[in-house]
């Protein structure tokens, strides 16, 4: 490999940093515009139900990265104020894949059974009430793994804002390569950095995962290796058939 | 509603202000329509406090449809329902009947509680929290005040054991007798029965269908049940009322309708079931 110097190692490294930062910022964001949107398209209000699938459409529909650009470089033209290049990422990200999220709650409180509400509706639960001590619980465990897939897409939607200067990794790495002038070695390392990253960052879904389905008690499933897939599992584990169906609902 | 400790006889809140007539449900000419599809036809029946109904037909003549609008999961067409007194689908405002908004609907259907087919237990509540949870944040009962009165009704139904348990850990017949628990902790003064044994493995129906006759007889609930168990309509009501095509026909004490109907229809479905 070249001679990558100890001050070269750290601007990947403080890059690294940057973009574990723009990831966390821009994925709470997300997250909370994907449980506003979701949660609203499901509203008994035409209108609310129309308003929240116009963001969708509209934040979906549109390029993060022109996005980035324009909060940037149009925002402060037409209000007057000018975002530090960090927040006017953030702001860019959250919102946008807040749009693809608000699709996975909407679809994961689909997926709720129906008779859940009834059960809800016969218990005088008021529908603030159903949503978020019945739908929104079940709908939890349905939402993670699709959410991790986000998650990915959104460390590594994190690149753009390079392109404003903002010294994430990729930033990092052009710099470097600048100053060795080679391409090679710095784009395989920080392929690796976020590779690394995004394994990361499964773990911890997974890790998520199996709490939710605990929490509503299908038993957390321990070591996912291949071992495990090969055994055949113990039947006391396995709830009798009119369990799952119920389960299920009707 | 009273505040008595004991759940067999709590489960009835008493004589409510509802008495302006001695009926405690009234069907007032009820119609509901599915499309073109007349589901209950003009539709008039009461039911006096503490008496056990059951509701028996083939599938399609309306039974459920009266259970849910009692719930007020599906709202009439037509005509008007009261529920101790007080109008369950509609509500009076300057004097005029108008559609009930989801308050109103809300406060009247405290009054009632439902068992259902597919028992719809919350998978993300253990046992207890499935019990406690709407006496707690419906009624506002206090937290250890709940817990009591749900254990006191996990043991009238059998299931002590399990109060820490999610329902995804329970046979079918154990989750159907935490349904019966969570729906008597609200303690209405009507109990709605959706073919509570319909979904189970036959050995575990008698332990259900024990649960309800003990409640049936030592409490003044209320009871609206729609089955197809005849054995058990015979112990427990005390009218029986049978449906076709969205009207009752034939309507009397089980003893009659079971040994000697009048209406044709009645020996047909009878012959069919027994």
């Amino acid at each position: 490999m070249t001679d990558l110097t100890a001050g070269l190692w750290e601007l990947l490294f403080k890059g690294v940093w940057v973009t574990v930062q723009l990831t966390v910022f821009s994925a709470a964001l997300g997250a909370f515009v994907a449980f506003v949107v979701g949660v609203a398209r499901t509203n008994r209000l035409w209108i609310v139900r129309f308003l929240s699938g116009l963001y969708m459409e509209i934040f979906r529909g549109t390029s993060a990265l022109v996005l980035m650009f324009w909060m940037f470089f149009v925002l402060p033209v037409a209000f007057g104020w000018q975002l530090v290049p960090m927040w006017a990422a953030v702001l860019a990200l959250g919102l946008s894949y807040g749009a693809y999220g608000s699709e996975i709650v909407r679809g994961a409180l689909a997926a709720v059974a129906p008779a859940q509400q009834e059960a809800g509706i016969a218990l005088s639960f008021s529908p603030w009430q159903r949503l978020v001590k019945i739908q929104l619980p079940q709908a939890w465990p349905e939402m993670v793994p699709p959410a991790n897939n986000l998650l990915i897409e959104l460390l590594k939607g994190t690149a753009l804002v390079s392109v404003l200067g903002v010294g994430d990794i990729t930033f990092g790495a052009a710099l470097v390569r600048n100053a060795l002038g080679e391409s090679a070695p710095v784009y395989t390392i920080i392929l690796v950095m976020y590779f690394i990253l995004a394994f990361l960052l499964t773990r911890v879904m997974r890790a998520v995962e199996r709490k939710a389905k605990a929490g509503i008690g299908q038993a957390p499933q321990k070591g996912q290796g291949v071992l495990r897939k090969l055994t055949i599992p113990r039947q006391a584990d396995a709830p009798s058939s009119d369990l799952s169906k119920s389960a299920g609902g009707a | 509603m009273s505040a008595e400790k004991n759940p067999s006889t709590a489960a009835n809140g008493g004589t409510n202000a509802a008495a302006e007539g001695s009926e405690l449900i009234k069907f007032d000419n009820v119609t509901k329509r599915y499309g073109s599809n007349v589901v209950l036809d003009n539709l008039c029946f009461d039911v006096s406090p503490g008496k056990h109904v059951t509701l028996i037909g083939p599938s399609g003549s309306g039974k459920t449809t009266i259970l849910r609008l009692l719930m007020t999961l599906v709202k009439p067409d037509e005509g008007t329902i009261k529920v101790a007194g007080e109008y369950l689908s509609h509500e009076e405002r300057n004097g005029k009947l108008v559609p009930a908004g989801e308050k109103h609907s809300r406060e009247v259907r405290k009054n009632i509680g439902m068992v259902f087919q597919q028992f719809n237990l919350f998978p993300n509540m253990k046992v207890l929290r499935n019990i406690t949870e709407a006496p707690v944040h419906v009624l506002g009962l206090g937290k250890d005040e709940a817990e009591q009165r749900a254990r006191e009704l996990l043991e009238m139904v059998g299931l002590t054991d399990h109060i820490d348990k999610y329902p995804t850990q329970l046979s079918g017949g154990q989750q159907q007798r935490v349904a019966i628990a969570r729906a008597l902790a609200m303690r209405p003064q009507v109990l709605l029965l959706d073919e509570v044994t319909s979904a189970l493995d036959p050995e575990l129906v008698a332990g259900v269908l024990d649960v309800l006759r003990d409640i049936a007889h030592s409490t003044d609930i209320t009871m609206l049940c729609v089955t197809h168990e005849m054995n058990f309509a015979r112990d427990i009501s005390d009218d029986v009322l049978m449906f076709d095509a969205g009207r009752v026909i034939e309507s009397g004490a089980p003893e009659k309708i079971f040994t000697d109907p009048e209406h044709e229809r009645t020996r047909e479905f009878l012959s069919a079931v027994l």
